[in-house]
């Protein structure tokens, strides 16, 4: 594609890029007129309610659903069995595994899916869901991924063909042998043992679905929670033999997404079955037990890493090995040929020349997922290790840790940069964002603050650091795909004859704020004022085929399809022009807006154009004015930033209080700076959230710990930190606007900030810890000053 | 049972179930479905209505106990055409990301200012504590509640942040181009 011109700034009432023009979606949402799933009503509309396992593992003897039946009320009961006559008991995940619709066989985790009821009223559904009786015979639950693999443990997937162990997967990746000479060689080696524990994207709405087949007509439209509702239909056509031509997905508004909304449960698959079996609407929602108990968790890897070190404070090489506990299922949505996702980019903004990961997941009786919480596949992961471990390494060194980092640092010179396992570093300037936090932090300020002591009130001051680099916009499509569907994005514009447009996307927002961004795009393509460009996502009927929003991709693709699409429209609307101004075509100048003829004062708006173009076209051109464009990324885009954190600890107690935070990102040119910032404040919330006290756990018998809101906690206002924010401005070279993507970096950044802050302090307080797992929870913390060994 | 409230100014008398939730009977009775449930045990808020000029959880309360009350939610905010200064801010200072927490937010927001119209930032932290929202990190919702109170126009946290530079980043990726 040729098509280049220069980019003026806008004005504000264009609203182009660079602009904090204020969100079209919030007029509806400020006033109680978002549309949810559960706000949709359909006439003759049956609820479904699901009858869950109360145990971890179990066989099922029998289930009884005689009481449930007999309920005034109820329609159905629907179980595995009944399911299975169709073939529909068992589903792929999105990592190629299977995973139970309803179990036929066993109960693999508690909260699993045996049996649905079906009735006229929520309540009785869910009063006829507590009345279905069934017998299971208890089996030994496995709650980690140690037991899982240890000798002798009980067989999860026995219905599995050809498993004779609890082994999900195995995979490696890097040089093993360089890695290893040059730990051999290494002046010191510093390694750190963590685990990331499993956690819950919570988005405040729960997943649900609506589901509504004419029987008539075989037409099934299918209310999703769905951050891909494209790759939904696909699947569902696949899954549920379903002709593709006659599903319509549509997910409205979306009460927030974080990776929760990515899988397909086995909720949404039950309620279509019933709606086909029945021939009426049937409407699931979780309730948020439900949703925490058995949708997407996420993270749950154990870590071992290593840094080899000369004494002058270089890394030589790095080794990462991981075991991953998936649950009963292996349902991490991620690209068919990373099993252990993206975790590879374990280098982190380092030039290392040699690493190595290895990578095992274990089944366990807990809920499957393994989704990318708010992150791109297992990057936070990652992150959070390298992090660790180069503080651990300063640490360890005596060196000051933003010194350590600048050291090792890929320098803006090196970029593109080729990792040690083989990314493509697109852009970078490590240093000038780190120079930049630690100004804005008054780092050196704090540091000799630090030097003198406790406060008078006995609290130990730390501070932390994360210089994170992130690897978002997923694909390119020959790496990249989900279950085998390549991960390209779409854009569709129509420029309608008064000049307004209506933009139609394959992504979809869950409150990242597309309806303005997008339009943005083509406001400053075209020169259409942002408030004239209706944005339409999520429904699959009336959108161009993509794969969503999820893995911060949708500016890096589905923004980068905006801009070409509008780009393609331009060409056309200079042909146009010339007709109009009966002038050659090389004697045009673009300015948003306008073709002017140079060197005169004879110009077409671009609303002219489009009323020309369904008026007056010009003979050799086709009517109308619009344009489908399929964006397939070159590379993955690679933010970047360093965050810094200041913390109290007390040790008389473990508890610790964030006293400052100061985040700069660069995420490259920023499209709406104020959702970006908006975005960014939200994603340092997620991570101090998991850096202090949010998690799930599980007893020895398997039972969910953090299965509501009063176990799992998530914080309020008034235990989250206000953050201080900067930026630098480093455009990706291969995306059309320079764009990065940004929803993800600070959930991906900040948690090994926060920790490292708490670690510093004890450090600085006397105290020789390597390592505490989050959540950091006052006992966690206590126990590590007092050198004992407390429970989770 | 019979409950009959006045709703946003409006008498509405349902027949229900004993044990209907208040938070069903907005949405499901009176088809008011700007109020959201999002938790089971009273954590989360979105269900928050104004019942006799306070905030309220609605999934804890039952249809029958708001019996002969008067109930405000997000859809009475709005008055005579016009948006309420809570509403407003929420949009001007970007309080809001997926919308879902920002009915329950802006009531119990309103409500603050009702009682106290200059809160300090502490004071508007505890009062929203027991609103969850998971997008926004709070910062731009406690500067929303502050600023409609003032009734001043103000900021969003970042609005500036990388603006200049972000164009004349374009501008040279363009000069590269040609």
């Amino acid at each position: 594609m040729t098509i280049t011109a220069p980019h003026p700034a806008t004005p504000p009432e264009i609203g182009g890029l660079g602009h904090s023009v204020r969100r079209k979606e919030d007029d509806r949402f400020i006033q109680g007129a978002g549309r949810y799933l559960d706000d949709i009503v359909l006439p003759g509309m049956l609820h479904m309610a699901i009858v869950r396992s109360p145990v971890a593992h179990a066989r099922i003897r029998s289930i009884d659903a005689s009481a449930a039946e007999a309920m005034e009320g109820v329609v159905a009961v629907v179980t595995g069995e009944a399911l299975a006559a169709h073939g529909l008991a068992w589903m792929p995940t999105l990592s190629g595994d299977t995973q139970a619709v309803l179990a036929t066989d066993k109960v693999r985790y508690q909260g699993q899916e045996v049996a649905a009821v079906i009735a006229t009223d929520p309540y009785i559904a869910r009063d006829a869901a507590a009345a279905v009786y069934v017998d299971y015979e208890e089996l030994p639950a496995i709650t980690n991924p140690q037991q899982a693999l240890a000798e002798g443990a009980v067989l999860i997937r026995d219905e599995k063909e050809g498993q004779t162990d609890n082994v999900a997967y195995e995979w490696e990746t890097g040089d093993k042998e360089g890695t290893d000479r040059a730990f051999a060689s290494a002046d010191v080696v510093v390694s750190l043992e963590t685990h990331y524990p499993r956690s819950h994207p919570a988005p405040l709405e729960t997943c649900g679905a609506l589901a509504d087949i004419d029987p008539a007509t075989g037409q099934a439209t299918i209310y999703l929670t769905s951050q891909a509702p494209h790759a939904h239909r696909t699947l569902f056509a696949l899954v549920a033999g379903l002709p593709e031509e006659k599903i319509r997905i549509i997910a409205p508004d979306i009460g927030g997404g974080f990776g929760n909304k990515v899988p397909i449960y086995p909720g949404y698959v039950v309620a279509t079955a019933a709606s086909l079996l029945l021939g009426k609407p049937v409407k699931w929602v979780e309730s948020r037990s439900e949703n925490l108990i058995s949708t997407g968790f996420a993270r749950d890897y154990h870590m071992k890493g290593e840094l080899a070190l000369s004494s002058d404070g270089r890394i030589l090489a790095m080794r990462a090995s991981i075991l991953s506990d998936q649950g009963a299922f292996f349902a991490d949505a991620q690209p068919t040929k990373f099993r252990a996702g993206l975790f590879h980019i374990c280098t982190g903004s380092y030039d290392i020349p040699y690493a190595h990961v290895s990578a095992k997941g274990a089944y366990t009786n807990k809920a499957p997922g393994g989704v990318a919480y708010r992150c791109s596949f297992r990057v936070t992961e990652a992150s959070y290790l390298i992090e660790r471990l180069v503080d651990n390494a300063a640490w360890k060194l005596g060196m000051d840790p933003a010194e350590f980092r600048r050291k090792n640092f890929i320098r803006k010179d090196q970029f593109p940069y080729r990792s040690a396992t083989g990314f493509i570093y697109d852009s970078g300037d490590y240093h000038a964002a780190m120079d930049e936090a630690l100004r804005l932090s008054d780092y050196y300020e704090w540091r000799s603050r630090q030097s003198q002591g406790p406060t008078p009130e006995g609290k130990l001051v730390g501070i932390g650091l994360a210089s994170f680099t992130e690897v978002v916009g997923a694909g390119h499509s020959k790496e990249y795909d989900i279950a085998g569907l390549k991960m390209f994005d779409s854009a569709e514009l129509r420029i309608h004859p008064t000049g307004k447009a209506i933009l139609k996307l394959g992504v979809k927002s869950q409150g990242q704020g597309h309806e303005t961004t997008f339009a943005q795009i083509v406001a400053e393509e075209l020169g259409i004022p942002f408030d004239q460009i209706k944005v339409v996502e999520g429904d699959t009927d009336n959108t161009p085929y993509g794969l969503g929003t999820y893995a911060s991709r949708s500016t890096p693709v589905g923004g980068a399809a905006t801009a070409m699409v509008s780009r393609k429209i331009r060409d056309k609307a200079k042909k146009i022009a010339a007709h109009l101004l009966e002038a050659a075509e090389e004697d045009l100048e673009w300015e948003p807006g306008k073709f002017t003829v140079r060197g005169t004062d004879q110009s077409v708006s671009i609303q002219d154009i489009a009323f020309a173009a369904y008026t007056n076209p010009p003979d050799d051109e086709e009517a109308g004015l619009e344009a489908v464009h399929y964006y397939d990324p070159p590379n993955m885009t690679y933010p970047f930033g360093t965050y810094v954190v200041v913390v109290e600890v007390d040790p008389a107690d473990g508890t610790w209080k964030v006293v400052n935070m100061t985040a700069v990102d660069d995420c490259g040119v920023r499209i709406n700076p104020m959702i970006v910032a908006g975005q960014i404040t939200g994603g340092l919330a997620e991570g101090f959230a998991k850096a202090n006290m949010q998690w799930i756990t599980f007893d020895e018998q398997g039972n969910c710990i953090g299965s509501n809101f009063l176990d799992y906690l998530v914080p309020t206002a008034w235990e989250t930190p206000s953050f201080t924010l900067g930026a630098t401005v480093t455009p990706s070279p291969h995306h059309p606007l320079g764009a990065k993507g940004v929803g993800e970096s600070a959930t991906v950044g900040s948690p090994a900030a926060y920790v490292n802050a708490v670690l510093d302090a004890l450090h600085h307080g006397g105290y020789d810890i390597d390592n505490i797992d989050m959540p950091l929870l006052p006992h966690r913390v206590w126990g590590a000053i007092n050198g004992m060994e407390v429970s989770p | 049972m019979r409950v009959d409230v006045t709703i946003n100014g409006e008498s509405r008398s349902v027949d229900v179930e004993p044990r209907t939730l208040l938070v069903d009977f907005i949405r499901t009775h009176l088809g008011l479905t700007g109020t959201h449930i999002g938790c089971d045990t009273t954590s989360c808020g979105a269900c928050t209505v104004v019942m006799d000029g306070n905030p309220v959880k609605s999934c804890t309360i039952l249809a029958v106990q708001a019996h002969g009350s008067e109930l405000k939610t997000v859809e009475g905010l709005r008055q005579n055409g016009q948006l309420h200064p809570i509403q407003i801010a929420f949009k001007e200072h970007h309080g809001l990301q997926c919308g879902f927490c920002t009915p329950g937010m802006m009531l119990v927001g309103a409500t603050l200012l009702e009682r106290n119209p200059d809160p300090t930032e502490e004071e508007i932290r505890w009062e929203i504590s027991g609103n969850l929202c998971r997008c926004t990190g709070y910062m731009n919702i406690v500067k929303a509640i502050k600023e409609a109170g003032a009734g001043s126009a103000g900021d969003a946290v970042g609005e500036d942040l990388g603006a200049a530079e972000s164009v004349a980043a374009l501008e040279d990726m363009e000069e590269a181009h040609t």
